[in-house]
């Protein structure tokens, strides 16, 4: 059986990864979850199914991975999303805090699939939900975020 | 507006600089099973590899390595990753072998990938001198097999590591060069280098 050299995995798929881990974080933390995700990705590379579709494991890895980073950086407060952000917090509102006020279900989803450019199935796979939940998922997280932007989207 | 226009926002990423201390860290956690690097010079590009062990392979495919790659990652692992830096020191040594300055490598060479007589005959191309050739007969009887002169050209022609092990000493007894898997021109440079005055 031949398998890719991981390098290749890296020149496919680094971009990818940055776009999941830095939608959720800054650009340090990003890096740190960036390095983390391929360093648990390569050992865990020689064990890996032939038949695996490498990309959605590898945005599954980068979405745990910065959500790790997040909840050590005590960012994400769990249970404690406003419905609607006071004024003044949307302004100063960017992607990351935007999507960090998301319910996870939607971020998980809009992660997956808008910046890991994983398809319906494959996201509802991940999140053991149906095709369908994960796309309503999606888009209501869409909506959301549209919400949250808004002051500076415009 | 395209929903993702609403994520287009993120800054593209500083994949060199990621990359490089994916590289550090993952020699640290001994995840680095092969790394590799290009190197250009007077007899073609090269593509070295290592393991932590030393030296593992050069071949003349330094422009268009994938097919070693994809070779060296089922033979040996597939934890490869592009590491020029930990290949200077083998990259010096094949330089200087190169050019003349050097009579042997010195540096440390994994034999892991020359197997059964193949891995006989390259210990015997280990102990031509600098210098002189001896011919495919001539190491077939060194190797114990004198009627194997076919397998050794095949050997040497397999020899993972050329340059750093002389296959490129054994010549055809009729005095004609023989096969070289970096081109008949590549040898002769090597073995004019080596009978240069000084040399």
């Amino acid at each position: 059986m031949t398998r890719a050299p991981f390098e290749s995995i890296v020149a496919l798929h680094g971009a990818r990864v940055w776009r999941v881990c830095r939608a959720l974080l800054d650009e340090v933390d990003a890096d740190d979850a960036w390095s983390e995700t391929f360093l648990a990705a390569l050992e865990a590379y020689p064990r890996l199914a032939a038949d695996a579709r490498v990309e959605g494991w590898l945005v599954t890895i980068a979405h745990r991975k910065a959500i790790d980073v997040l909840r050590r950086r005590a960012r994400l407060v769990v249970g404690d999303v406003p419905d609607r952000p006071t004024a003044s917090v949307a302004r100063d509102l960017d992607l990351a805090r935007a999507l960090a006020l998301l319910p996870a279900r939607q971020r998980e989803a809009v992660v997956l699939h808008h910046l890991g450019g994983l398809p319906f199935a494959e996201v509802a796979a991940t999140l053991g939900s149906s095709a369908d939940a994960a796309r309503r998922a999606s888009s209501d997280g869409v909506r959301r975020l549209r919400e949250l932007l808004g002051g500076v989207d415009a | 507006m395209p929903e993702v226009g609403l994520l287009g926002g993120i800054p593209e990423a500083p994949i060199a600089a990621l990359h490089a201390r994916l590289v550090e860290r993952a020699a640290e956690r001994g995840l680095l099973d092969v790394a590799y690097r290009s190197l250009d010079t007077a007899v073609g590009s090269l593509l070295l590899a290592a393991t932590p062990a030393g030296l593992v392979s050069v071949t003349f495919d330094g422009r268009d390595p994938a097919a070693t790659l994809e070779r060296l990652s089922t033979a040996l692992s597939p934890r490869v990753l592009e590491a020029p830096a930990r290949l200077d020191d083998a990259a010096r040594r094949l330089e200087a072998l190169i050019a003349g300055r050097a009579r042997a490598f010195d540096g440390p060479l994994d034999l892991a990938l020359a197997r059964g007589f193949g891995r006989d005959v390259v210990e015997r191309l280990r102990e031509i001198p600098y210098g002189e050739t001896r011919s495919y007969a001539q190491v077939a009887a060194a190797a114990g097999s004198p009627r194997a002169v076919r397998a050794v050209g095949t050997a040497c022609r397999r020899n993972p590591l050329p340059i750093a092990i002389p296959c490129h000493r054994v010549v055809r007894s009729d005095g004609a060069l023989g096969q070289y898997a970096g081109g008949v021109e590549a040898k002769r440079l090597l073995l004019d280098i080596e009978a240069a005055p000084g040399g």
